[in-house]
């Protein structure tokens, strides 16, 4: 039996804005395995994102148990956590979140600087990586001289370019026109089909349909989870 | 998980204040105008207590100077009295006698006239002050002999009609000539010029030729006996009422004691003498060694406010950095979150910012070191106020503004640092 990639068991997430508490999701479990593609759908608020954002361990579970690799992250610290997002994680946002002051290989190379990767090595795989996001020609733009397409492939080289096992992305696409979407789906998928295990929020049904697994949220809890194909791995 | 290294660490706070340049050149100013001030204010009192430590030097932390005082005359006696008044008040012969006699550890007794008069080269004149002392006043007083001789006590037992000229008077009554050997009127009497003493520091020769003198480097030096044969203790003095007689026996009087330590005994008994052979307080005292021990302690004092102006300045620099960093730490807190959702560390994002700090604050002390040893020099240059650029005034106002800055770069460093990371992701 292969090691999930992550692993969530019954999880809760409440959110508490003073006396008001929010809970974002009910007693959720899910599992991804390596290599899967899975998108997350669900209408408005359902808490797709503070899902996405719990697997990213960019936040902390209120309740529940969340294993990576099999190991419990729970108890973890910020910096171990942190640690966590650097080596592991690829995130790629809605709005691609470039650094704005910072270049394309700038931008591309962040996550190595926290690794402490000599910067001729960051600089090597950053270029590798803009090259092959068809960036050759755009390596010293700031973010603000590239289009929408062309900045969320630079975020897409970003969050390969510390070689993460797992990669997460909220609603790529969002900002994105049809066609410029697709060719960012076309790169996804092709990382996919590299070994990638990839978690996709998105709220297009046709989107949904490149994915081998559809996961329906619904108000905090996990209404649907189907494996297309056929195939249960 | 290693650290950024850091020269990336500076190139990457470099880049990012490069984006705010006139707001980093404004945060800068506050630390410039810090440094520069404190700089500044070190050299100028620094500068000031080189001045009144050397004067009080002068003085000779051995003696004790004693003056006479003019007080209002009472009116008994001469009230009386028909044709011209005399005022008498002042040391007196005894006084000096008595000292000689009774004051410990006495090694010396300077008695001093020092009168104003008219003196005459040629044709040229001016009014200056007189002094008729005896030869030991040059090593008493530490004047420097710059040619010639100084008075001699074959002078003072034949009251022969010499002279010696202070160096800015050599210059100024006989520019063109050699003063030595020439003669020099005074009040009408003739002296001959035999030595020339200079003093310490000098001021620079006035623009336009002017006819009262003051100040240590011109005056004329002659023999005690000499201006005793032919004047006596009486001096004419032109007053609104006519003319008024003072009757002054010695005008100063400087005691020299053989060592440091005893100099408060002598001044014990100095005082004593004094108040029993005067009615009235008609002398002053001067002691430079206690004048010394005052300046020390004004020192300390006026460094205290100077240290507390500088630390005030230095803190309104350190606020203004606190609020730049601020405001750059809310502007760019989507930017903090991109980063720790890339994997950075609480403690990476407080060294971006307290590296951003830090080279502000860097370079705002290097200018303000700048500024703050030009503008001493300028001071000097026209206020003429002595100024002294100490290597512990720059270490002194460099190394706290850098502290002062980098302990006020901390809180919004950390404020960002503890930022949620979704919270900040979500911002804007
Ligand atoms: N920081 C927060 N404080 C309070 N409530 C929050 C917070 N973040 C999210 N929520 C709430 O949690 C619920 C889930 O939010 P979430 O952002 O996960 O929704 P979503 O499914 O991603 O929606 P969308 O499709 O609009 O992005 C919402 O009701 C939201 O109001
Ligand atoms: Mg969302």
């Amino acid at each position: 039996m292969t090691v999930p990639i992550v692993e969530l068991k019954n999880v809760v997430k409440e959110y508490a804005n003073g006396p008001l508490k929010v809970t974002a999701l009910r007693g959720v479990s899910l599992r991804i395995d390596p290599g899967e593609y899975a998108v997350v759908m669900g209408a408005s608020g359902c808490g797709k994102s503070t899902m996405l954002n719990l697997l990213g361990c960019l936040d902390r579970i209120t309740a529940g148990q969340y294993l990576l690799g099999g190991e419990d992250i729970s108890r973890f610290s910020d910096e171990q956590l942190s640690e966590i997002r650097s080596r592991r994680i690829g995130f790629i946002f809605q709005s691609y979140n470039l650094i704005p002051q910072l270049n394309v290989l700038e931008n591309i190379e962040v996550p190595l600087f926290y690794q402490g990767v000599s910067e001729s090595d960051a600089r090597e795989r950053a270029e590798a990586l803009a090259e092959r996001m068809g960036l050759s020609d755009r390596l010293k733009h700031k973010p603000m001289e590239l289009s929408g397409g062309q900045q969320q492939r630079v975020a897409i080289a970003r969050s390969l370019v510390a070689d993460p096992i797992l990669m997460l992305a909220d609603e790529p696409t969002g900002n994105l026109d049809s066609k410029t979407g697709h060719e960012i789906l076309e790169l996804i998928d092709e990382l996919n089909a590299e070994g990638k295990t990839i978690v996709m929020v998105t709220h297009d049904d046709e989107v949904a349909n490149r994915a081998q697994r559809e996961i329906r949220v619904f108000d905090g809890e996990i209404v649907e989870n189907l494996w297309k194909g056929g195939t249960t791995p | 998980m290693k650290s950024m290294p850091l020269e990336r660490m500076v190139k990457l706070a470099a880049k990012n204040l490069s984006q705010y340049k006139l707001r980093a050149g404004l945060t800068m100013l506050g630390i410039i105008f810090g440094v520069c001030s404190v700089v500044a204010m070190l050299s100028v009192g620094e500068g000031a207590n080189q001045e009144i430590q050397e004067k009080i030097q002068r003085m000779g932390s051995n003696n004790i100077l004693i003056k006479s005082v003019k007080v209002p005359k009472k009116e008994e006696g001469s009230s009386g009295r028909h044709g011209p008044q005399v005022a008498a008040y002042g040391l007196k012969y005894t006084d000096a006698e008595q000292f000689s006699q009774f004051v410990p550890s006495l090694e010396a007794s300077t008695p001093m006239k020092v009168l104003r008069y008219d003196i005459q080269f040629r044709e040229r004149r001016l009014q200056t002050d007189v002094v008729a002392t005896v030869p030991w006043f040059l090593r008493v007083q530490r004047h420097r002999l710059v040619r010639g001789r100084f008075l001699t006590h074959s002078d003072m037992d034949s009251g022969s009609p010499v002279c010696v000229i202070g160096s800015r008077l050599a210059r100024l009554l006989f520019a063109g000539y050699d003063p030595i050997g020439q003669t020099l009127a005074i009040s009408g009497d003739v002296y001959s010029v035999v030595g020339v003493v200079g003093d310490i520091a000098q001021g620079e020769l006035p623009a336009s030729g002017e006819l009262w003198l003051t100040g240590e480097n011109q005056k004329v030096y002659i023999p005690l006996s000499t201006y005793q044969q032919k004047h006596g203790d009486l001096f004419m003095q032109w007053t609104e009422g006519g003319s008024v007689f003072e009757q002054i026996e010695l005008h100063e009087l400087i005691l020299t004691i053989d060592r440091q330590e005893n100099v408060p005994y002598a001044v014990v008994a100095v005082r004593r003498i004094l108040q029993k052979n005067h009615e009235q307080e008609d002398y002053s005292i001067v002691v430079p060694l206690e004048l010394i021990r005052q300046a020390r302690e004004t020192r300390r004092l006026f460094n205290i406010v100077l240290g507390s102006i500088a630390a005030i300045s230095l803190i309104v620099g350190g606020i203004g950095i606190m609020n730049i960093m601020l405001a750059t730490v809310s502007e760019r807190t989507r930017e903090i979150g991109i980063r720790r959702a890339l994997g950075a560390r609480r403690r990476d994002i407080v060294q971006q910012f307290l590296m951003e700090t830090l080279i502000l604050s860097l370079s705002g002390g290097v200018i303000g070191l700048v500024f703050g040893a030009l503008i001493p020099l300028g001071i000097s240059a026209f206020a003429h106020v002595r100024t002294v650029l100490t290597f512990p005034a720059f270490a002194i106002a460099f190394a706290v503004s850098v502290s002062v800055s980098v302990v006020f770069g901390i809180y919004p460093a950390r404020r960002a640092a503890l930022m949620d990371p979704i919270e900040a992701l979500r911002h804007e």
